[in-house]
């Protein structure tokens, strides 16, 4: 892959600003599950989100299309949208039942899920289901729906469409209705496609033929892809960008090169580190899991999230958060070792009043 | 889809035929045979017992035979259409049954519609609004529907009927229009009647139908394919319509299955109560009187009736869900 | 683990130390009814219930009259209500309980006696006045009520009388010992028969599992009435109370059985797969021991709440065969029997208080429902 350069102001379709989501019981506390969260999707790239299961990173994706559960709601912040280059609309401003939100859902952004099977309805054949995608956003009848219906099922690869579109389900197998499932989302051409974990429930050479059919109708459609997924293999095989979530906040962001050659966040080095690489057995080293449990988001400190499992924290680490600090051109996190003079040294961070490492500032 | 078909009529003729053992035995349980009874009766109102007659009669039954002859008797006689004598009425029961028999299924028939047009809605709006102030009283209201038995409602209703408006509130016709064929007038006036006992009937269903819907919609609710279905652009409620709705009706409708016997059941008791032209009243009166051929063949019937509501059900069913028309999970 | 508390605490001790570190151990008893008291609907339940049994149990001495005594002099008296503050009219007051009496008049055209109160005649109440001996519960003697009228032969129809001028009270309260006890009964047959049949089924499964299900499944797709009054009404009619009330108790349960094998068989299919009974199997235990040792006692509450659920049923056809009249019969006083009074609508016109036992009936078994509920719920922490 050539070297990608960094977004283009121009073609920015989605900037989230500074976002909170705040989830909210009865009898407890509110409990802020994502906080401060900004980051900018371009057309035609992928942004990948990142992190372990419970960090926000769903509900992140989820509070783009204002499809939170009734216990959460977006405290501050803005989602701006442009769609076509005009003025941008504040989704987080938008009702989510409105008129307005329901006409960007699925139609200018749509969303591919997990769980394919459970993600269907079981009692609706796929064709069903498509073309009411298609007759809910665009003025056609029923015919000409399932016309297109079938041409997008023989676009994400799917044997014998016509007939496929009348079959339910769970008469496919996983990987077959993970693309039925992407056909729908693509049903009425969006700006912006949000895949939560899209290939986590499938096996792994099904994995790799969807990730190959998501690139290709990038490609081809010129969207824009916010993916969601646990795997640092597949960020490193479909995304162009990478935030690494912890917890709620966003600790690293940057272009997939930069953040994997040289991560900034301990966090994002502890994750590289407990990757098994491919090598001869004799130079393997041993696995360098993350120490301790995530806590849960009530015990989260009030400074840097990761200060509980941090090797390098010190002072300030768990009661300031950490602002943004760029680390490269469009490459940035939050670790109060990158500001602070005073800060313990570690290879490989560029820390103030320690001179580059080769390279690292492009 | 066929397989499914034949397998549930293969359950439904067994079924049948375990209810024909159940029905005779239940013939041959008072002590005596049924010509004892007969004779009995005869001689009550007085009449002369002719011997021959007697004769003809044991002869037909089987009286005299062991008890799996009578039974292949009997049985045989019902496949043609026979199910025998009824000595209290002098006449054969299939002419006294056939008539009453369709009240009885109109009437329950009319519930199950009243139940499923009631709890439908209430069951989604508990549902949806779980925890709100709806979802409480239909909680609270189902649990009292719940614990009254249906006949003391009837006996309340009617009781409250008659205090206020002076009438009293029973039977499914005007006494002019028992007999006539079926019109506008008849139509009419059977509704001015049947709403009573369709309400006391639909009463306890509808409160189970109200849990369950609630229930299984709940369950529904949480799925992913609801956030599919939002994540479309399909306005809320048409989302919850479309999708979860339908799901959960499937369940619902194999409740059938369970509804039915103690429908059939309620209508015996509040048939009684009300003094209605269903199987019921006569069902009570030929036991009473030990008029064994015609309480048997109620009981047969009865079950039989219910035995097909519930294949119907599973048709219905069948015919919603896909997973299992198709045989697939 | 969240599994642990359906286990017997012996079996994992290190577990509910976990999860419960000051207090160590919790017996699975504990544990239900702690969890049990926190539904208030079914706690407040619990005490009615056992108010009800109360007064079944103590039915001779809590009700004034016995089932029986009649009174020609007081057919279908009204209710008298129990008065505890009387003004004379010289302005004195009284206070403590007691009745009104009746002034009678003839309603010159229907011949009928009326009654009216009559609120200058005041017939004082006390606690454990002297009776007529009797015998609680048929062989203690005793020749006290719990309460009654000071003057022994004044009227006293606290909530009015019936058609024989019988005391609609006491009826009731003798009543609630034929309906609750046919009902527990009942019920205790329906168990023997679920645990053995749904045991045997639910802990051997094959064959034997497939047909008793296909019985329960023909025996649940019947419409039970109609099947109850042919059993009931085969019965002899000069068989004597007794020999009736538990020839009715048996055709009862005969067809009630199968709900709580059905739960009794879910139990068992779901506790043979867990690891302790193979732990249990695998240690050589025999399968007398592993049932009563092992798995009995793990399932114990959910039976209790199953049972609990099924008595309302069991009362429910009761009252709905002793009504139609094919169930108990009369000198047998039931919540059922005393319904059957009530048929005609014209006597209940005139005698609403006939309805009594039905607001009595509605009573039981919503607090029997709530509380088998409650105990569901309690016993099955995560069965929502």
């Amino acid at each position: 892959m050539t070297p990608l350069t960094p977004m283009d102001a121009n073609e920015t379709l989605l900037r989230m600003e500074n976002v909170n989501i705040v989830f909210s019981s009865p009898d407890e506390a509110d409990i802020e599950a994502v906080r401060q969260v900004d980051f900018t999707l371009t057309r035609g790239k992928t942004l990948a989100l990142v992190g372990e299961s419970g960090c926000g990173k769903s509900v992140t994706a989820r509070a783009i299309l204002r499809l939170l559960d009734k216990n959460a709601r977006i405290d501050h912040g803005r989602i701006l949208f442009s769609a076509d280059g005009g003025e941008p609309t504040d989704i987080a401003a938008l009702g989510s039942d409105s008129k307005a939100m329901r006409s960007i859902r699925g139609n200018r952004i749509s969303m591919i899920f997990q769980e394919p099977m459970s993600s269907l309805s079981p009692v609706h054949t796929i064709g069903d289901q498509i073309d009411e995608m298609i007759m809910l956003h665009d003025d056609v009848e029923q015919k000409s729906a399932r016309e297109r219906t079938v041409e997008l099922l023989d676009q994400v690869g799917i044997p014998g469409p016509r007939q496929r579109a009348d079959s339910y389900p769970f008469q496919l197998s996983g990987g077959l209705r993970q693309r039925a499932m992407i056909a729908m989302a693509l049903a009425c051409k969006p700006d912006l496609l949000i895949a939560d974990e899209p290939t986590t429930a499938l096996d792994v050479t099904t994995q790799a033929q969807i990730l190959d059919l998501l690139r290709a109708l990038q490609a081809e459609y010129g969207m824009a892809m916010l993916f969601i997924t646990h795997d640092l293999g597949v960020v490193a095989e479909i995304a162009d960008e990478v935030a690494v979530m912890y917890l709620g906040d966003v600790v690293e962001q940057g272009n997939v090169f930069d953040v994997f050659r040289a991560p900034q966040h301990p966090y994002t080095r502890a994750l590289m580190s407990s990757i098994p690489r491919m090598t001869r057995r004799a130079q393997r080293e041993r696995l360098n899991p993350i120490q301790g449990n995530v806590p849960s988001p009530r015990n989260r400190p009030e400074g840097c999230a990761f200060t509980t499992r941090c090797p390098h924290a010190f002072a300030p680490c768990s009661s300031v958060h950490p602002g943004r600090t760029p680390a490269g051109e469009g490459h940035w996190a939050r670790c109060h070792l990158l500001t602070h003079e005073d800060a313990p040294r570690v290879e490989g961070i560029l820390q103030p009043g320690v001179p580059a490492i080769e390279g690292d500032r492009a | 889809m066929l397989s499914f078909l034949f397998r549930r009529l293969i359950a439904m003729v067994l079924t049948i035929w375990a209810v024909s053992f159940v029905a005779f035995a239940i013939i041959q349980l008072p002590p005596g045979d049924y010509l004892t009874s007969y004779m009995a009766s005869l001689s009550a109102a007085g009449d002369r017992i002719n011997p021959e007659t007697i004769a003809a009669l044991r002869e037909r039954y089987g009286l005299d035979d062991p008890y799996v002859i009578q039974y292949f008797k009997w049985i045989g006689g019902i496949v043609q259409g026979d199910f025998g004598e009824s000595f209290e009425w002098k006449a054969p029961v299939t002419d006294l049954i056939w008539g009453r028999l369709g009240n009885s299924i109109l009437l329950e028939g009319l519930a199950i519609l009243v139940m499923w047009l009631v709890a439908l809605p209430i069951g989604i709006y508990a549902a949806v609004r779980k925890y709100s102030l709806g979802d409480y009283l239909a909680t609270i209201g189902g649990f009292i529907g719940l614990a009254i038995p249906n006949f003391l409602f009837a006996l309340v209703l009617m009781y409250l009927w008659y205090v206020y408006f002076g009438q009293t509130l029973g039977g499914l016709f005007s006494p002019d229009l028992e007999g006539s064929p079926w019109n506008l007038e008849r139509i009419l006036d059977f509704l001015a009647h049947a709403w009573a006992p369709v309400l006391v009937l639909a009463t306890a269903g509808t409160a189970q139908l109200i849990r369950v819907m609630r229930a299984n919609l709940l369950d529904e609710l949480t799925k992913p394919y609801v956030v599919t279905a939002r994540s479309k652009g399909l306005p809320e409620w048409r989302a919850i319509l479309k999708y979860p709705v339908r799901v959960a009706l499937n369940p619902l409708v194999s409740t059938i299955g369970w509804l039915l016997p103690t429908l059939v059941s309620s209508s015996v008791v509040v048939s009684v109560v009300m003094n209605l032209p269903t199987a019921g009243p006569l069902l009570l009166k030929s036991l009473t009187t030990q008029d064994m051929y015609l309480a048997g063949a109620i009981i047969m019937l009865l079950g039989i009736l219910t035995v097909i509501g519930t294949l119907i059900s599973d048709l219905i069913l069948a015919w919603i869900d896909p997973r299992i028309r198709y045989g697939g999970r | 683990m969240a599994v642990t508390t359906h286990v017997p605490v012996a079996a994992e001790p290190e577990a509910s130390a976990e999860r419960r570190a000051p207090t160590g151990r919790e017996s699975q008893v504990r544990m239900t009814w702690r969890r049990f008291k926190q539904h208030q609907l079914a706690f407040v339940s619990l005490w009615i219930v056992v108010l009800f049994y109360l007064v079944a149990v103590f039915a001779e001495f809590i009700a004034p009259m016995d089932a029986s005594t009649y009174n020609p002099r007081y057919t279908y008296a009204p209710p008298q209500g129990i008065h505890f503050v009387a003004v004379d009219p010289d302005g004195s007051w009284h206070f403590g309980p007691y009745v009104n009496g009746y002034k009678t008049e003839i309603d010159p055209e229907a011949l009928r006696r009326v009654f009216t109160i009559d609120p200058e005649v005041r017939h004082p109440l006390g606690f454990f006045v002297e009776s007529e001996p009797y015998r609680l519960l048929g062989f203690i003697p005793m020749q006290h009520k719990l309460f009654g009228t000071v003057e022994p032969d004044a009227p006293l129809y606290v909530i009015g009388a019936d058609r024989l001028g019988r005391d609609q009270l006491s009826r009731l309260i003798h009543g609630t010992r034929i309906s609750l006890s046919i009902g527990l009964v009942g019920v205790v047959l329906s168990l023997v028969f679920g645990v053995i049949i749904g045991g045997f089924s639910g802990y051997y499964g094959g064959w034997f599992d497939g047909a008793v299900q296909r019985v329960i499944e023909f025996i649940r797709s019947l419409p039970t009435i109609p099947l109850w009054l042919g059993l009931a009404a085969a019965l002899p009619r000069d068989w004597g109370p007794l020999q009736t009330y538990f020839a009715i108790t048996l055709i009862l349960s005969l067809l009630g059985w199968t709900e709580l094998a059905r739960v009794v068989r879910g139990r068992f299919l779901a506790l043979r797969t867990e690891d302790f009974v193979t732990a249990a199997q695998l240690d050589g235990a025999s399968d007398y021991r592993i049932i009563v040792r092992h798995m009995v006692p793990s399932f114990m509450s959910h039976i209790i709440a199953a049972t609990t659920l099924a008595i309302p049923g069991m009362i429910l056809a009761e009252t709905a065969l002793s009504f139609l009249g094919l169930g108990l019969q009369a000198p047998i006083v039931s919540w059922g029997t005393l319904l059957q009074d009530a048929q005609n609508i014209r006597t209940l016109a005139g005698a609403p208080w006939l309805l009594s036992p039905g607001i009595v009936v509605v009573v039981a078994i919503l607090a029997m429902n709530f509380l088998g509920d409650g105990l569901r719920d309690a016993a099955d922490p995560y069965g929502r």
